[in-house]
């Protein structure tokens, strides 16, 4: 009887907390996905029927892809998401090679200097890179990369790639040293040891250091602004702004722009997800 | 073919003086094992007799050639890991031809390699699976197989069977030292456990804090140890320290092995009382408490009735013991 008692009160306290961890967490999924909710139903609306009640869903009545419509005519769309695409793929690729590879050199080598090298480079993680943002610019038009994709990419690749070498560099450290020292005595090279042991194994923390990368990327408005606002080079996220007027602001355009612009976001996001979730885990549980 | 020597290695990380000095000639075809307490440096010396760590100063000197500055896969040596270190996604099969395929040999000579290595190692089923696939000895066989195939003239083992569980490490002992008589290569073995050590080893090298204490067959080591650290080292359970004086000897310290004390409860030179007792059936370990000697080990053979707490007479057999001086070497 007294030693069932603990169990039973164990198992019911147990359901109680999974209860609550779940109330918690899906309180927080509500909160966090509401705007993109909202978004995407009064993406669907009729202009009278946005305003008229925003949260009502889209039906017969007030069903119009009149915003759609008007993205999708506005000529230069699908270039804008092009442009998106190219800056952030390009971006991505790049922080995750350059970041692996420099992750790699402070984890495995030994120079003089190695922590400190280490530490300027994470450096950028606390400074915010807009604070150069006019030295940058005057670099830009000095080389003559304003109003081209290349600067985005330049600047991109730069922001990201202090995080990317913190975390990279911090995985790199748990693979095996063994393993690396196996195939040097195999003849592997330092490059294949990098791109065909230690990449494949530090798999979770890419997926986890890409999802954090490419977000901030694809919304950004402030750099597309400054150093690519032509036609040609305008991101999705300053191509939304055509519609936001200093007067009138249209609204069905404007959702439906953005509603169009989470589409990838959330395609990779699937993508990298499974990764990703071992990735953040991986200290936690093994 | 395989004759190594090192001259003066030493090795350091940072201000960090991790080997000092080391002196050593491995003969051709040479079981060497090196033991030491953890951290002396014995990883690091093997790490650098293979390429894997820079020589701080000294000559790493193998068939005549000095190969200091080689790179590890041109110094034809091949090393098995504590942990395997089996590549995740190579096949058993293409782990072990990894190396011929970078070598540049043909197809057809690694799967002639590989087939002899499986089957010298009892791998042929598991040849197409993935290292995940296998259980712990099978991995290890593989790494084994891995080392097998290349045909070095050096094989470097850095506790190999430290992560296997009690039988398969005898199991894969006896096939170590079979594939040693078979292939009649130089091997270097590092490994904590005394048994390893004394059936594997032509030749043990003691290691303390990166210098070597004492260089010699098993038995030699066991029958006449240098100083109180090889004569502790060597040996299961350890040897006892009793202070010589309270037992009116001239020499500092008295060594002698746990089965070379008496036991008695009527009389003896050594008064004490028992702390614990361990009985493996076919010996019995009674652990003494000594006011003068502090812990003495006592080992009988069979089993025995003591009781803990038990006031018991212990008496050294003057024939087999060893004596020491103030600094610890030994006096003859
Ligand atoms: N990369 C390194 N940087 C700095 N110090 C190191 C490094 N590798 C080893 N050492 C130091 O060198 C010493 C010897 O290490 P080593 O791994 O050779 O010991 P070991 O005898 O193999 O020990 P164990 O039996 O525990 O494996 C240790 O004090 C260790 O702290
Ligand atoms: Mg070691």
């Amino acid at each position: 009887m007294n030693s069932e008692r603990p169990a039973l009160l164990l198992a019911r306290h147990s359901v109680f907390r999974g209860l609550a961890a779940h109330a918690v967490l899906i309180t927080y999924t509500i909160i966090a996905l509401f705007p993109v909710f909202v978004i995407v139903i009064n993406s669907l609306k009729s202009r009278r029927a946005i305003f008229a009640d925003p949260l009502a869903l889209p039906g017969p009545a007030n069903f119009d892809l009149v915003g759609y419509v008007t993205v999708l005519e506005q000529g230069n769309f699908f270039r804008y998401f092009l442009n998106s695409l190219t800056v952030t793929g390009a971006s991505l690729f790049f922080v995750l090679l350059f970041g692996a590879m420099a992750a790699f050199a402070l984890s495995e080598y030994r120079f003089r200097g190695n922590t400190l090298m280490g530490l300027y480079l994470a450096l950028g993680i606390m400074v915010p890179i807009r604070l150069g943002t006019v030295a940058i610019l005057q670099m830009m038009v000095a080389s003559g990369l304003v109003n081209t994709l290349l600067a985005l990419i330049l600047v991109y690749t730069a922001q990201g790639l202090p995080l990317a070498i913190f975390i990279l560099a911090e995985f790199m450290r748990g693979v095996s040293s063994d393993l690396k020292n196996a195939g040097r005595i195999d003849g592997l090279s330092e490059y294949t040891i990098f791109f065909r042991l230690v990449l494949p194994l530090v798999r979770p923390a890419l997926a986890t250091v890409a999802v954090f990368t490419l977000i901030p990327i694809w919304n950004d408005l402030w750099f597309p602004l400054i150093l690519a606002p032509s036609e040609a080079t305008k991101t999705v996220t300053l191509g939304a702004q055509v519609f936001i007027g200093q007067f009138v602001t249209n609204w069905n355009a404007v959702l439906a722009a953005l509603s169009l612009a989470i589409v990838p976001v959330l395609v990779l996001y699937l993508i990298f997800s499974r990764q990703l979730i071992r990735g953040i885990t991986a200290g936690a549980v093994k | 073919m395989g004759a190594l020597s090192l001259g003066n290695v030493t090795k350091s990380f940072g201000k960090n003086r991790v080997i000092q000095g080391v002196d050593l000639q491995v003969q051709d075809g040479e079981f060497c094992v090196f033991v030491g307490p953890s951290g002396c440096g014995k990883s690091t010396l093997l790490r650098m007799i293979a390429g894997l760590e820079d020589v701080t100063s000294g000559d790493v000197v193998l068939d005549g050639v000095r190969i200091n500055d080689l790179a590890p896969a041109r110094r034809g040596l091949a090393m098995v890991f504590q942990t395997y270190a089996l590549y995740p996604h190579l096949t058993v099969r293409d782990n072990m031809g990894l190396a011929l395929k970078q070598a540049g040999v043909s197809r057809d000579e690694i799967r002639r390699a590989t087939d002899r290595a499986a089957s010298m190692l009892a791998l042929e089923p598991c040849m197409d699976r993935q290292p995940a696939e296998l259980s712990g000895g099978q991995r290890q066989r593989v790494a084994i197989g891995r080392a097998i195939v290349r045909r070095p003239k050096l094989f470097l083992f850095d506790e190999p069977l430290s992560n296997l569980d009690a039988a398969l490490r005898v199991q894969t002992r006896i096939e170590i030292a079979r594939l040693h008589r078979d292939l009649g290569a130089t091997m270097i073995y590092v490994t904590h456990d005394q048994v390893e050590a004394m059936t594997l080893a032509d030749r043990i090298v003691v290691l303390r804090a990166g210098r070597i204490e004492q260089v010699g067959p098993p038995m030699e080591l066991y029958r006449n140890p240098a100083n109180t650290f090889v004569a502790g080292f060597i040996g299961s359970p350890q040897m006892n320290f009793l202070r010589a004086g309270p037992l009116g000897l001239a020499s500092h310290t008295l060594g002698v092995r746990p089965e070379h004390l008496a036991l008695s409860r009527e009389s003896g030179r050594i008064t004490g009382r028992i702390s614990h007792v361990e009985m493996l059936g076919s010996e019995t370990l009674v652990y003494v408490r000594s006011d003068d000697h502090g812990l003495l080990t006592v080992r009988l053979f069979g089993q025995h009735d003591y009781h803990v707490d038990e006031p018991v007479f212990v008496t050294p057999d003057d024939a087999h013991t060893f004596h020491f001086d103030s600094e610890g070497l030994r006096l003859r």
